[in-house]
């Protein structure tokens, strides 16, 4: 047993220390960007384990539970895939005969590298961030396996978020959908570019998140068309899907369009993602 | 010691199961916050210093997980435990009553304050939309749950307090 110390602190003024700490935490934030550091490490390899092991488990439990979805629902969707697959197969064509036409036009342009496939990492979703305020979760690879702080993350072909801070063996990833998040894009019908920004409201109501300062004179951009990620954007590689759009109004300035748009990556069930390994690049001043 | 090394596994099994399994069990995307729970049973149970730094510990989890602004649950949640520790002489474990009543406003209290700091000086405005749609339903789910987890820190808590005892009394 501990020896009591003679001089104890008043509660207050340890709080009023905490405070400061806590203050001079944000400061460094902010002004230097530097966030936990060795602390992250140590919490790293406490508590990462155990969030592994957690979902292992759940994971058996949710399999099982699917497996026991009942069969009528399974032919259904059955039916239903097999009418996809015919209109995809004939979608599938007209692609091939246009990448075939494509890729010659590429060739006499010599635009080899201006798609690059860029290098991934896949990696499972671990744990959220634990308040229903905003949408973050904790995935299981880190600065080990070369993940960095603003490498894009994706899910499928959709774009799901960008890596904000990184741990040895875990990264935290905020997703586009998260209320203070904003992603430039573009309409890839008509290279029209646009604001999207995560809505906690409208992603609660409907689903969906909201866009803005879309310039669209000629009232070309249309319901259910894609967006993807601009080139003029300085954290997010060009060209990945974020969502279609499902509505447009006109702004009150008569100048500009805003309206929402359905993400194409379902982050509701988030299980695994892909790290795109490659920051984009941006001219240092 | 004893009861440093049992905080901590506390806060750590409530952490693990507010960031994984109870995120599975959200009703409507919306999931209770049991740390919140831990924060102000220790600080009525224990007084402010307690739970001055069981809320600053859980908020810092909050913190390096969550990949915001590091420290800032840190000192949201160290605020309510210090406040949860100045309602510690009205406090007596057979009365369920206060703090079922001091979790609750624990959680309404966090909630707002993100609300304000993070939501409201953003322009957003609708606050009776977040109050209907957000704390109120986690508020509801965390009252849910208080009543299971509640019994089980008090139980811990009155365990320790009596081994402490015992140790203590081996000196005079």
């Amino acid at each position: 047993m501990k020896r009591k110390s003679k001089f104890a602190l008043p509660p207050k003024y340890i709080l009023l220390i905490m405070t400061g700490v806590c203050l001079v935490a944000m400061m460094t934030f902010f002004t230097m960007g530097i966030s936990g550091g060795p602390l992250q490490t140590v919490a790293g390899y406490v508590f990462i384990p155990m969030q592994r092991g957690i979902n292992t488990v759940g994971r058996f439990v949710t399999e099982k539970a699917d497996n026991l979805k009942s069969l009528s629902e399974v032919m259904a969707e059955n039916e239903e895939l097999k009418r996809q697959v015919d209109e995809l197969t004939v979608e599938l064509n007209t692609i091939h005969l246009e990448q075939y036409e494509l890729e010659n036009l590429r060739e006499l342009l010599a635009l080899d590298q201006k798609y690059p496939s860029y290098e991934k990492v896949a990696a499972n979703v671990i744990g959220t961030n634990g308040n229903n305020w905003f949408n973050s979760f904790t995935i299981n690879k880190g600065s080990n396996d070369g993940i960095d702080v603003d490498m894009n993350v994706i899910a499928g072909s959709g774009l799901v978020g960008i890596v904000t801070s990184v741990g040895p063996n875990y990264a935290t990833v905020t997703a586009i959908i998260n209320d203070n998040t904003q992603v430039g894009g573009t309409v890839s019908t008509t290279s029209d570019n646009l604001i999207v920004s995560g809505s906690l409201q409208t992603m609660n109501e409907d689903m969906v998140i909201r866009f803005s300062n879309l310039r669209d004179a000629e009232d070309e951009v249309a319901v259910g068309d894609p967006v993807v990620t601009s080139h003029i954007s300085d954290r997010y590689q060009q060209g990945i899907l974020i969502g279609y759009i499902s509505s447009i109004r006109n702004d009150s300035n008569h100048l500009t369009k805003s309206g929402t748009i359905t993400p194409a990556v379902d982050f509701e069930h988030i299980e695994e993602v892909l790290v795109i390994l490659e920051k984009k690049q941006v001219v240092e001043e | 010691m004893r009861r440093k090394i049992t905080i901590f596994i506390i806060v750590t099994i409530c952490f693990l199961l507010q960031v994984t399994l109870f995120q599975t069990l959200s009703f409507a995307s919306i999931s209770p916050n049991l740390l919140i729970i831990v924060v102000s049973a220790f600080g009525f149970m224990r007084g402010k210093k307690e739970g001055l730094f069981v809320g600053f510990f859980c908020g810092l989890l909050l913190d390096i997980f969550g990949g915001g602004l590091p420290g800032f649950y840190a000192m949201i949640y160290m605020y309510i435990g210090y406040l949860n520790g100045f309602f510690r002489k009205l406090f007596y474990p057979e009365d369920l009553k206060l703090p079922l009543l001091l979790i609750a406003g624990s959680s309404l209290g966090c909630n707002f304050c993100i609300y304000v700091l993070l939501f409201l000086f953003r322009s957003r405005f609708q606050i009776q939309y977040y109050f209907m749609h957000i704390m109120l339903p986690e508020l509801v789910y965390t009252m849910v749950v208080t009543i299971l987890l509640y019994p089980l820190i008090l139980k811990i808590n009155e365990r320790l307090e009596l081994i402490e005892k015992r140790s203590a009394g081996k000196f005079v």
